[in-house]
């Protein structure tokens, strides 16, 4: 096993891309947008709707990152986020109408922690079915994943509910110094994470399990315990991009961002992180989000199709993870 | 019994398949004690027909697994395949032999890419069939706008019904083009797997990787092989679904990807690698089949379907990684 | 006896680096010769020119059976029967033995298996050197010494002429090596040539006719096993000499630092009980499956034991966990460097901090990058580790510098009793030498050492106490100057 699974790891390691890679493609692409819309692309109205559009994805490929650095994968996030974002619009269209005052303010505030026990809950789930009893996390998201699915299917009967009130409409669509409120919880998932991978205890030992879980473990690292607060962490997460969605569209569903599971893979792999584990920064992966959104932005100005969009960031994908065999051929 | 039967019936007890077939058996005798509709031809030849498109996409992930790789790209290149086919059956008019060999050109051209990709860029598989996926799907949707073709050729749209027979006072039952597909699938992908010596090394390679390179094995046409075995039958299940669906929707199978995935590694196969069976593929699908058509027959609402399949995925991949580490456990101590 | 294979002038270079320099090598039909060296002295590339994986540059001979091969390769090399075993056996696990045996079967284009003469294959091969396994089993099911002697089989199926073994006692006890001896005479008796390629020196005498010593890239010579002994041989291969002596008891012995007392664990060991004092190292040897590793990983809280007791100080404690263990002072280097010891792909400075990550940990739960620097800085100095940047991963190190990584990782904790599996396996003979310093030095420094090995000088020249275990029992306890190797030796096997 050792040897191949070395091998996949090194080719894994060397398919990522590289910060240098991303800044370079980023420029590239700013002149040919620059050069093809131009002023119209680095207009205020383009960057605020850039930075609006943003939050969801980075805050679930977070999500995705954390598990994947661990040599995982979850592939319950979308479906954690919108069974926590139905427990919350639950909460806030039963209790809201008719309240007021201090009462007003708490069910809201309550609505939200009870989305994040949900997720948390989740996370426990995951933690302990992967860490715990030894199922590999593809095949034990997946499990979870239907699971939070269906219980999100079958309260809601697949419906929507909609109709919240101010503040959590704000969340998704208001403003702070023109900065858009979402981005800014964005960046408060952001920075602390990757605070926590580069310089705690904590980070440290997720990487190592990355690449190595038993050595870990012979290290007297309590890896299960490691791989449990991982998936719980992750499963937050998925609680607050829950509450960043239903705050946006003003709504919750069972199915909203399906779509998103996959692209949360892709942009995570764009930024750099191994696939197989053990290596990847948050820096990386916000230059990949910058650099998807900015080629769907582009796209939408150049009246292009969404879907013209998803063929080019799967074509990027293959480019900058080819980048590494082929600077290997120059350099020989 | 002869001292090898008692064996490899032995080997047979301790696999997972066993496992697998205890649980549907039960099952199955719990649903058709409780509904007497279960277990009627009727309700057998509906569920076959209806499972014959995740059923014909499993045999060809599996064969990837067994390889010791990964594609989520075929639900994109049913997509494509089924879109051009069809497309060019309504402009030019074409037959049976005509579509089929279509689909299955451009499903196993499109796989084939993925293996070009994966050996000779060096890129790990699933990186390449997230990017493919996207690709494959973008460009289609960009390229038709996403429409619907809901005029399909007479005889498309009539497909075959075979070996008619009455059963009962008005039902009659026979091989349709769904069953017939699958029928077909599961004999050529069992037929490869054991019956051939590149499925044989197909298995060696995924089991190791490093030592199917130095025996000399033919790696990179045997990737091809695999994923564009994969594409081939991505092709022949879009048209099946097509068929059944009596119409062509570009926009629906894409997400479809991991209930194939989970239908295969229900069954057994394992994501590292050269570990993986035809019957147990079968048995993970009819587990998955079974068990959503036991809700729906039970009465419970349909809302609540994906919430048991996945109680029942977690449950049954819990056991095992449970038995499994115990059997190690025990073993380690002997 | 005829000449199997005659090479001569055998040069190669890897980008610019000399690999082999014009290396001369004859193999007899029915010898069994043995190839040894250092990491790095070009063994690896000379079997994969004979194999013809890689070519030899211009000016290099190569005749098999008398027919010259100008441009060999692998396809030619295995019709002329040069097999060879890699260390890692390069089986198939997921295939059953018949398919092992019998590959070749599964070769070339697209055609139907044949089971039954698959079967009939492996059957008679595994008949002709008298082992008999299902041939309908998995070969993951075997243990490792099976699958050695399925890849043997393999060999032998494919009509081998040369058999040419890497490492191939590398994870075998001495009773399977035993076998594997017995095996490789009777191949000889078939007129078959076996290449050794190994480094425990007590076994390459004790198994060839003749010796090949490269050093560089470079051949020695190529001596007759009967005339050198193990000492010149590590001298051939190094170019230096070295002299050990027994080492006197400690007289400042400190106290007793870990007491043992009727220590079992079901099917493991059973009924052991020892002393490790303070500035002493205790030397533990025994066959593969003796229970020794078993109980080093007892003592490190990974196996909690069933019955006995563990004290530290004199004082009982319950060992349920390693993090237990090394709260404690307890420090373990496993014999599995490459999978255990190590995380190889990750670097030099993320593997020395790994045992201390909450200790480095300051104002908020954070480290500082200047104090993982530091302490990085600090270890890489003291144990001399050779690394040009500590941000390089650690498989790019040598042997001899990943096991200092290691041992940086478990003295950094502080240990009072370090347990040591087989440290300088895979170690370089003139890099080992580094190592027992080390080892030394924490002695001095008052650590109780715990050092397991299989190779008795070893654990004889470089402890004050021996202990030896058979059959999962301490057997012998006895201070390194009142034993031989030769005592060892029949404490050990018998």
């Amino acid at each position: 096993m050792s040897n191949a699974s070395l091998r996949r790891r090194m080719v894994g390691l060397a398919g990522s891309g590289t910060v240098g890679t991303l800044l370079l493609l980023l420029l590239a692409l700013w002149v040919v947008f620059a050069i093809t819309i131009g002023d119209r692309f680095f207009s205020a109205n383009t960057l605020q709707s850039m930075a609006f559009q943003m939050p969801e994805l980075g805050i679930l490929s977070l999500a995705m990152m954390l598990a994947l650095l661990s040599g995982g994968l979850n592939l319950s996030i979308i479906a954690t986020a919108n069974l926590s974002g139905l427990t919350i619009a639950f909460l806030l269209t039963r209790y809201i109408p008719g309240s007021q005052g201090i009462a007003w303010v708490g069910i809201q505030a309550l609505a939200i922690a009870a989305g994040f026990a949900v997720a948390a809950l989740v996370g426990l789930l995951n933690g302990f079915v992967i860490a715990y009893l030894g199922v590999s996390p593809i095949l034990a998201t997946l499990g979870t994943m239907t699971l939070c699915k269906g219980v999100a299917i079958g309260l809601s009967r697949g419906n929507v509910v909609s109709g919240f009130p101010d503040p959590i409409v704000f969340i998704g669509n208001g403003t702070v110094f023109g900065v858009p409120f979402a981005l800014i919880i964005l960046a408060f998932c952001a920075f602390p994470i990757a605070l926590m991978l580069n310089a705690t205890p904590f980070g440290a030992k997720v990487y190592m399990i990355g690449s190595n879980e038993q050595a870990t473990r012979y290290s007297g690292v309590n890896t299960r315990a490691v791989l449990l607060k991982l998936y719980v962490l992750s499963s937050l997460l998925a609680g607050v991009a829950a509450v960043v969605m239903l705050a946006r569209f003003n709504s919750a569903n069972a199915a909203y961002g399906e779509s998103y599971l996959l692209v949360t893979i892709l942009a995570a792999v764009l930024g750099g992180i191994d696939p197989f584990g053990g290596f990847g920064k948050v820096g990386g992966l916000m230059l990949a989000l910058i650099i998807l959104q900015v080629i769907s932005s582009a796209f939408n100005l150049l009246n292009l199709s969404q879907f013209l969009t998803l063929a080019i960031w799967g074509g990027i994908l293959i480019v900058v993870a080819a980048v590494p065999h082929f600077a290997g051929k120059m350099l020989r | 019994m002869p001292k090898a039967h008692v064996a490899s019936f032995g080997r047979f007890r301790r696999s997972h398949e066993f496992w697998l077939l205890l649980v549907i058996l039960g099952l199955c005798a719990g649903l058709g004690f409780a509904n007497a509709q279960f277990l009627t031809l009727q309700n057998l030849f509906d569920l076959l027909t209806s499972y014959a498109f995740v059923g014909i996409l499993a045999l060809g992930l599996l064969v990837v697994l067994i390889a010791g790789g990964i594609d989520i790209s075929f639900t994109a290149t049913a997509s494509v395949a089924q879109y051009v086919t069809l497309s060019l059956a309504n402009a030019y008019g074409a037959n049976w032999i005509s579509v089929f060999a279509i689909a299955i050109g451009i499903g196993g051209a499109l796989g084939a890419l993925n293996a070009v990709f994966i050996q000779k860029l060096r890129i790990p598989s699933i990186i390449v069939s997230i990017a493919t996926l996207n690709i494959f799907y973008g460009l289609l949707i960009f390229f038709t706008g996403g429409k619907y073709i809901y005029s399909l050729p007479d005889w498309f749209a009539t497909g075959i019904f075979w070996f008619e027979f009455e059963w009962g006072k008005d039902s009659s039952y026979g091989v349709n083009l769904q069953i017939l597909a699958l029928a077909l699938a599961f004999l050529v992908t069992w037929l490869l797997l054991n019956r051939t010596n590149i499925g044989r090394q197909i298995y060696a390679m995924g089991g190791n990787a490093d030592a199917a390179q130095r025996l000399g094995f033919h790696v990179f046409g045997l990737n091809i092989l695999v994923y564009g075995y994969m594409g081939v039958m991505a092709g022949i299940a879009s048209l099946i679904q097509a068929q059944l669906a009596q119409s062509v929707a570009p926009t629906v199978l894409v997400g479809k990807e991991l209930d194939v995935v989970a239908a295969v590694v229900l069954g057994g196969a394992s994501l590292m690698g050269g570990v993986g069976t035809v019957l147990g593929t079968f048995l993970g699908l009819t587990l998955l089949a079974v068990l959503q058509n036991g809700i729906i027959l039970l009465g419970v609402s349909s809302y609540w379907s994906p919430f048991f399949v996945g109680l029942v995925i977690l449950i049954s991949v819990s056991a095992t990684a449970w038995s499994q580490r115990e059997r190690r456990t025990r073993s380690a101590r002997a | 006896m005829s000449t199997f294979l005659e090479m001569s002038g055998i040069s190669k270079r890897f980008g610019g680096v000399h690999a082999l320099r014009n290396v001369d090598l004859t193999l007899e039909a029915g010898e069994v010769h043995c190839l040894v060296g250092e990491n790095g002295s070009g063994k690896s590339t000379l079997i994969k020119i004979i194999s013809g994986v890689e070519a030899a540059e211009p000016g290099g001979r190569i005749a098999i059976c008398g027919k010259e091969y100008p441009n060999l390769n692998p396809v030619y090399s295995t019709h002329c029967g040069i097999q060879v075993i890699y260390q890692d056996l390069s089986l198939f696990p997921n295939l059953t033995v018949a398919e092992n045996i019998a590959m070749a079967h599964h070769l070339g284009g697209l055609h139907s298996v044949d089971w039954v003469s698959i079967r009939a294959t492996a059957k008679a091969t595994m008949a002709k050197i008298g082992v008999e396994f299902d041939p309908d089993a998995k070969v993951a099911e075997l243990s490792i010494a099976g699958r050695q002697l399925v890849a043997i089989c393999r060999a032998l199926a494919a009509d081998a002429k040369l058999l040419i073994m890497d490492e191939p006692t590398a994870s075998l006890t001495r009773h399977e090596v035993n076998t594997l001896i017995k095996l490789v005479s009777e191949l000889k008796r078939a007129g078959i040539c076996v290449v050794f390629v190994s480094h425990r020196l007590d076994e390459v005498l004790e198994i060839a006719e003749r010796v090949t010593v490269l050093r560089d890239g470079a051949k020695v010579g190529t001596f007759a096993a009967d005339t050198i002994n193990g000492r010149k041989l590590s001298q051939l291969m190094t170019g230096k000499s070295f002299e050990y002596q027994v080492q006197a008891p400690e007289l400042a012995a400190g106290p007793i630092v870990l007491e043992v007392k009727g220590l079992g664990r079901e099917g493991e060991y059973e009924d052991v009980s020892l002393q490790l004092r303070a500035g002493e190292v205790v030397g533990l040897t025994g066959l593969l499956g003796s229970g020794r590793t078993e109980l080093a990983l007892s003592l490190f809280g990974m196996k909690p034991p069933d019955r006995g007791t563990i004290a530290l100080d004199g004082r009982p404690v319950a060992l349920r966990t390693n993090a237990d263990a090394i709260d404690r002072g307890i420090a373990y280097v496993s014999e599995d460097r490459l999978a255990l010891g190590l995380i190889l792909n990750q670097s030099v400075t993320a593997n020395v901090t790994l045992t201390v990550l909450e200790r480095l940990a300051g104002a908020f739960g954070l480290i500082a990058a200047r104090a993982r620097r530091t302490h990085v800085a600090r270890w890489v100095a003291e144990l001399g580790i050779k690394v040009s940047n500590p941000a390089n991963a650690v498989k790019t190190l040598s042997g001899g510098n990943q096991q200092r990584v290691v041992l940086a990782k478990w003295m950094a904790t502080n240990p009072r009793v370090l347990i040591l599996d087989s440290p300088t396996v895979g170690v370089d003979i003139s890099a080992k030498d580094g190592i027992y310093e080390i080892i030394r030095r924490l002695a001095r420094d008052g650590v109780a050492v715990l050092m397991i090995s299989d190779e008795i000088p070893e654990v004889l020249y470089h402890s004050h106490r021996v202990l030896v275990m058979r059959e999962g029992r301490l057997t012998t306890d006895v201070a390194a100057a009142a034993t031989s190797e030769d005592a060892l030796r029949q404490a050990v096997n018998a």
